[in-house]
């Protein structure tokens, strides 16, 4: 039997960081991550990797940027108003094609907020967030086993298809504590494959260049209609997602991250009750899994949206299942967190009016 | 079966700490838990709490809104989670610190003398440790022995002497009832 250990889930991160062989961390201090910098800051200096505390978010997403065009597995975390700030340089490493990861573990919004857990950066993570036409794949783990997983997932994904990519969290997730097995082996660095378009030196071969724009006329429109491309290859193979009970639902909850657990909780309420209630659970936010909850949606009449916050992922629901199915909402926003019970009564209000 | 606590006091009473033991322990009895503290605009002197769940299958919520079992180490707890409590829940509750009575009929209610029980032994800060004694031998949740080795885990930096207190402590409580 694999060991256990309980852990934070903003140590587990910490933990599949290094796990997934990545090396350079850069970040800035925020509430409800900064178990995160601090925990890491011992881990990489342990492992022989760079740890930098830097001056600004924006600072640290720029030596990403850096770190990511020399080839090596890099990663920033921070949390929402951090992660705003950010935007340019995501869009920048976006636009030159570079894999790296980002870890937002979502607080109240929007300014500075709180440092309750939220989702309000939903909108944030699956458009983009920056200017300019992209998207970061967006994964969103709703255990601390899952945050021990997903950096390993996260960098994969992003190196397969060369593009930036986000785990999302929320202060939930990162402040709780789970036993957390350590279900694979640590990736050497030194065993990663090497990058055809890393900046190493150019001497004895051709010269590189990492860059988000070429001037040269149409030159950008056919960089842009190349990446849209990219980007309809990661819609079509890897959306992901975990289905339960949808056989026989009358009702299926769409939730993700933290929602997630509350929805699973209270679909069990729910089926002891005899509410013949589902779930499906998005693990990638972008893209989202639309082909499954299309299938759903055209033999499910009711859905209910989870969120922490006043609806952003209902509008992914509403167009993946058509407008054909009756969509409902339930929301807590600014650091509220949804519960079980509170859940429960919404679904008794749709089904016991459906009646 | 699942059963969900929460864990309340003042910052300093060792709350966020007797939840964590909880719930290694629960992880040492192959259990299923999850840890979630209060966390953030907390100060000293003002109130901590968590919730802990412990149960034979994955735990879907780690939020707890209707606890089984509360443990209360401090007055302004007893008022904010008493009407939380599930219909025939246990409230153990610290009786050197907290004057007033609990208000609910349909609960079991167990007033621990837990500050006045660790001053015996000579030291009010493990008056966590106390309850969570009485709350092993009450409900059979989790062994006497294996709260020992998750407080040894907790406080790993602590000295042996410390260590051996705690382990009296928890035997108080598990003796007192």
């Amino acid at each position: 039997m694999v060991e256990k250990r309980l852990m934070y889930g903003n140590h587990a991160l910490v933990e599949g960081i290094i796990y997934a062989g990545c090396r350079f961390f850069a970040g800035y201090p925020i509430t409800p991550q900064n178990e995160v910098p601090e925990y890491m800051s011992i881990r990489m200096n342990e492992e022989g990797g760079v740890f930098l505390q830097t001056e600004s978010e924006i600072a640290a997403i720029n030596m990403l940027f850096g770190a990511g065009a020399a080839g090596v597995r890099a990663t920033t975390s921070s949390s929402s108003p951090g992660i705003s700030l950010m935007q340019e340089g995501i869009s920048y490493i976006a636009g030159a094609d570079i894999p790296v990861l980002i870890i937002n573990v979502v607080r109240g919004g929007p300014g500075l907020g709180n440092i309750a857990p939220a989702q309000s950066d939903y909108y944030q993570a699956t458009r983009g967030g920056g200017h300019g036409d992209y998207f970061t794949i967006t994964l969103a783990p709703n255990s601390v086993q899952e945050l021990f997983e997903f950096p390993r997932l996260a960098f994969e994904l992003a190196e397969k298809y060369r593009n930036p990519a986000l785990i999302l969290a929320d202060g939930l997730l990162g402040q709780m504590m789970e036993p957390v097995e350590f279900t694979f082996e640590p990736i050497d660095p030194k065993t990663l494959p090497e990058k055809n378009y890393a900046l190493t030196g150019c001497k004895g071969r051709e010269r590189r260049v990492v860059r988000s724009y070429d001037l040269r006329s149409g030159k950008l429109e056919e960089l842009n209609w190349k990446r849209y491309k990219k980007y309809q290859e990661i819609i079509k193979n890897e959306q992901r997602y975990e289905v339960i009970n949808d056989n026989d639902a009358d009702l299926m909850i769409v939730a993700y991250g933290t929602c997630a657990r509350v929805a699973a909780a209270t679909m069990k309420m729910a089926r002891d009750k005899g509410l013949k209630v589902g779930l499906l659970r998005p693990i990638t936010l972008w893209p989202f899994p639309k082909d499954k909850l299309a299938e759903l949606g055209a033999r499910i009449n009711n859905f209910l949206v989870v969120e922490m916050n006043c609806g952003q992922m209902i509008d992914d629901v509403r167009a993946a299942t058509r407008f054909r199915p009756q969509i409902h909402f339930h929301g807590r926003p600014g650091g509220g967190v949804p519960n079980p019970p509170e859940v429960l009564k919404k679904i008794e209000e749709i089904l016991g009016g459906a009646q | 079966m699942t059963r969900e606590l929460i864990i309340a006091g003042f910052g300093g009473q060792g709350v966020v700490s007797s939840g964590i033991i909880l719930a290694h322990a629960g992880m040492l009895e192959d259990q299923h838990v999850t840890f979630f503290p209060s966390y953030g605009a907390e100060m000293r002197g003002g109130t901590a709490n968590c919730s802990v769940v412990i149960s034979s299958e994955p735990v879907a919520s780690p939020i707890v809104a209707e606890p089984d079992i509360l443990i209360i180490m401090n007055e302004p707890s007893l008022i904010r989670f008493e009407p939380q409590l599930k219909p025939q829940g246990l409230l153990l509750y610290n009786k050197t610190l907290i004057k007033s009575e609990p208000k609910r009929t349909d609960i079991t209610i167990i007033p621990v003398p837990a500050n006045a029980i660790a001053e015996e032994l000579g030291q009010g800060r493990i008056a966590n440790m106390v309850m969570l004694g009485v709350m092993a031998k009450k409900t059979t949740l989790l062994k006497l022995d294996t709260l020992k080795k998750a407080q040894r885990v907790r406080y790993k930096k602590a000295s042996e002497e410390q260590l051996n207190l705690n382990d009296q402590a928890l035997e108080r409580g598990y003796n007192f009832l």
